[in-house]
């Protein structure tokens, strides 16, 4: 049993500022967990999102002293304890109150993007013959619990704010999940190209330091999509093959 | 009603983890117009959480794999109290909804042929569960969410519904709040499906998220709806014990699917002491023998490891109890010893069960490819529910629909490992179809606004109140309650104690006060789910009163064995025109003579 002061941010988009709260800590405490007891004793109204504690869904991203991190996961005796722990809401998007941001933008980009389109079933019962090889490079993609700190840290959102002409290293993971899928037929490159903004990413991996999956986000993501994108609109063999095919292709 | 903002759909779904969002799909699909409204972002409902697997028989691993035998399995582990017709159906349509999820995009594990991998699991006969690693249920919310965006329906995030409003005795829409802004919203709708999840919040210990405060149960319940089987609540065996801040956090059943076993502080593998007779001529003889099953010799039986979560908790309970736990209250869960077996076992061990080597890593550091898990029983699932028709999924409100861990009958006195994904998928597909019936066969109903203002006032009421009662001492208070009296193992004492302690918290429920205002304000929000939470552990508790015999879940130390009488029966459990709780006993469905030769088929 300590006690520990944590600086938290009260407000919302117009006003706020950080408060100092004290509060007893106990064995293995996560950041959440004193969020959680100072705003059962002391700031009932405290906002803060978060669902299953585990690490499994994403919800409770913040930055913790400085650091984008999910607060349910981050342990108080990896932090200097003793010093004021700093806990503040994501930098990317709007603040709504205290340490909820309003990441609705997110869940617009992914509406826009291409859904997943399978081909032909291999087999007459409509199912498909897939290998665990097949699926393995994917499966790291499909681990993205979409907690956004990628989106947080990524400067191209967070410091040049070019929302709506970059979609973020989260939605790169999923179009690259797309791309890869063993039975997806859909192609969304040139949208990539065009809309997407995939040549922002000037490859800095600030996305993959922070990512709690692990996703190794620049390197098996974006610079493979980066490829595609290049090798299609850009290899001059390529495109002469692309203008010789539509002229003989009948209208 | 202007003051608040209006929304009309044909058919709209209360959440939005997998029974909800196949609900909203399938209604979709049908030409429906579909509002999905969410307690949380979308995405993160506790789907989310699901772990090992989602059963169904494609007999992909094991080819004497069938709908009958599932079926089978499932009516022995309910204890035979189940709804027949939805453990038929789920038996059946589960292959088709596992498949039609692959054709979504879903990427499970595979076999060497390329087709679907299955796994052990507790109380199933043979490899059922189709998974990805430890994070089935992510893969299946993400999969369902994906597709849903794509079809056309209105996504209300962050939004709560505090009341059902009824037009007559039909369900006609309703009341809700957003978190965001704390806007009222209101909903007409020809029909409602209810798929809110459980109740595990009214317990200290659970593996459940802040959400599972039982508003659907409550909801229904308030809109005329009958519940049943609420005494029936299941506590996983295997909850995180140590440090404190992680109590009660799931360790996925797949650990014993891979061969994990429990020992107690005396090394000894205590669940070989006391095997039930409705599963002797399942359970292995030896640790050789379950180990041989692990690995996947046709020949061999299940290790005791895999019995019933309702038998496996109890026997944790029992070694503890009896002074042989591990140091702080729990059993040793270990999957290490099989660097015995195998030469790559730590490999193997994070390739199988990668969720659970980085969450015991990160928040107890323990290394689980070295050294045991200490584990405990959690609240985790709550089979009763809303009292609904099998094939429609329609309870006895006109236009209210409900599926999931919200609706009561597949399960019976006990759910199997598994088959909660399917029951989202199957229910969930049923209940979404059926609602879009109604609402295409039903027209619109009027709104009463006298209903709108007295849900606007109820919801507005921490604010005008202004006692010194806190949202959190009350929820607390509860909890504790709930834990120690309506547990694990349960006394005529300890329930009508509860009950009146229910009571006077009810009380101080009506006075909570909550500061500041309705933007984001989980004070507010707390103080409002307490209502839900009270209803539901009033429920739990009546019911557990009621059942005077032991049984899965419910275990009574008074009544410490199963009453055949009682076997016949489900408690049903509504609200009378003065607003009391009230019970009945409703004679189980008697089953069909085709399924009761495969019952006695299956041994």
């Amino acid at each position: 049993m300590a006690e520990s002061t944590f600086r938290v941010w009260r407000g919302d988009g117009e006003t706020g500022g950080f408060q100092d709260y004290t509060i007893e800590t106990t064995t293995g405490m996560v950041v959440l967990d004193a969020v959680h007891r100072i705003q059962a004793e002391q700031a009932n109204d405290l906002a803060v999102r978060w669902n299953c504690k585990a690490g499994r869904c994403g919800s409770c991203s913040a930055e913790v002293n400085g650091m984008p991190k999910l607060m349910c996961m981050t342990r108080l005796s990896d932090l200097p304890m003793d010093e004021p722990v700093t806990i503040e809401p994501m930098k990317a998007f709007p603040l709504v109150r205290d340490l909820v941001t309003d990441v609705s933008w997110n869940y617009r980009v992914k509406e826009n993007i291409a859904a997943f389109q399978p081909r032909e079933p291999d087999h007459e019962d409509g199912t498909w013959e897939i290998f665990q090889e097949d699926v393995d490079r994917v499966m790291e993609f499909r681990k993205c619990i979409e907690c956004f700190l990628c989106q947080d840290v990524c400067h191209v959102l967070r410091d040049h704010h070019l929302h709506e002409e970059f979609i973020g290293p989260r939605f790169m993971v999923h179009v690259a999940a797309l791309e890869m899928h063993p039975l997806d037929t859909g192609d969304r490159l040139e949208t990539l190209r065009k809309d997407q903004g995939v040549g922002y990413c000037n490859i800095t991996k600030c996305c993959t330091k922070v990512c709690p999956e692990s996703i190794t986000i620049t390197d098996n993501a974006i610079i493979p999509l980066k490829e595609r994108v290049v090798d299609r609109a850009y290899d001059p063999l390529a495109k002469l093959l692309r203008v010789v095919r539509r002229k003989g292709t009948p209208a | 009603m202007a003051e608040f903002e209006r929304h009309e759909h044909d058919v709209l779904v209360v959440g939005a983890g997998g029974a909800g969002l196949r609900a909203a799909i399938e209604a979709a699909a049908a030409g429906a117009s579909v509002g999905l409204v969410c307690k949380s972002l979308l995405g993160k409902a506790h789907t989310v959480m699901a772990e090992g697997g989602v059963a169904a028989a494609l007999s992909n691993v094991d080819e004497r794999d069938s709908w009958e035998v599932h079926f089978a399995d499932t009516m022995r582990g309910g204890q035979y109290l189940n709804d027949w017709r939805m453990a038929e159906l789920h038996a059946q349509e589960s292959p088709d909804r596992v498949r039609e999820l692959e054709a979504w995009g879903a990427l499970m594990d595979r076999t060497p042929d390329g087709r679907i991998l299955q796994r052990n699991f507790g109380g199933h006969a043979y490899p059922r569960l189709a998974h990805v690693g430890d994070r089935t249920g992510l893969e299946m919310i993400r999969t369902l969410q994906d597709h849903g965006i794509h079809q056309g329906m209105d996504v209300f995030m962050e939004c709560t519904v505090t009341r059902l409003l009824l037009d007559g005795d039909r369900v006609a829409g309703a009341f809700a709040y957003d978190r965001e802004r704390g806007r009222f919203q209101v909903f007409g709708a020809k029909a409602v499906v209810l798929a809110t999840g459980g109740i595990g919040k009214a317990y200290q210990i659970t593996s459940n998220s802040w959400e599972y405060t039982g508003d659907g149960h409550a909801l229904a319940y308030h809109a005329g709806a009958e519940l049943m089987d609420m005494e029936f609540i299941q506590f996983h065996p295997t909850g995180m014990v140590w440090p404190p801040s992680v109590r009660g956090i799931l360790v996925t059943e797949g650990v014993r699917g891979e061969g994990g076993v429990l020992r107690n502080s005396e090394g000894r593998r205590f669940m070989f002491d006391d095997i039930p007779d409705l599963y002797k001529d399942q359970t292995a003889d030896s640790p050789e023998e379950g180990w041989r099953y692990v690995i996947g010799d046709r020949d061999a039986r299940r290790p005791p490891e895999l019995l019933t979560r309702d038998h496996v908790a109890r026997c944790i309970v029992r070694e503890v109890k009896e002074g042989r736990g591990s140091p702080h209250g729990g059993a040793f869960l270990d999957i290490a010893w099989i660097a015995e077996k195998m030469s790559d076992a730590p490999a193997h061990i994070r390739r199988k069960l990668p969720g659970m080597y980085h969450q015991f890593k990160a928040l107890a550091d323990i290394d689980i490819t070295k050294e045991p898990m200490e584990v405990g029983p959690t609240t985790h699932y709550v089979m009763g529910g809303v009292r609904v028709d099998a094939d429609t999924q329609m309870s006895n409100v006109p236009g209210l629909f409900a599926a999931g861990e919200c609706a009561a009958g597949l399960h019976g006195a006990n759910r199997l490992g598994g088959n909660s994904l399917s029951d989202l998928l199957v229910f969930g597909k049923r209940a979404g179809e059926y609602a879009a019936r109604f609402a295409s066969e039903n027209a619109a109903p009027p709104l009463d606004p006298e209903q709108v203002a007295a849900a606007e006032r109820h919801s507005l009421a921490p604010f005008a109140n202004d006692g010194v009662e806190g949202p959190y001492q009350v929820q607390e208070d509860l909890q504790k309650l709930m834990q120690n009296q309506v547990g694990i193992v349960r006394t005529e004492d300890d329930l009508a104690s509860a009950l009146e302690d229910i009571e006077a918290l009810k009380e101080r429920a009506a006075n909570v006060a909550v500061t500041g205002n309705r933007e984001y304000n989980p004070g507010w929000h707390t103080a409002l789910d307490l209502d839900c939470l009270l209803t539901v552990s009033e429920a739990a508790t009546r019911a557990a009163i009621g059942r005077r015999e032991s049984r899965g879940a419910h275990s009574r130390v008074d009544y410490p064995a199963k009453d055949p009488d009682w076997g016949r029966y489900n408690l049903v459990l509504w609200k009378d025109a003065d607003g009391n709780m009230k019970s009945r006993r409703e004679p189980v469905r008697k089953l069909p003579g085709r399924l009761t030769r495969i019952i006695e088929e299956q041994g």
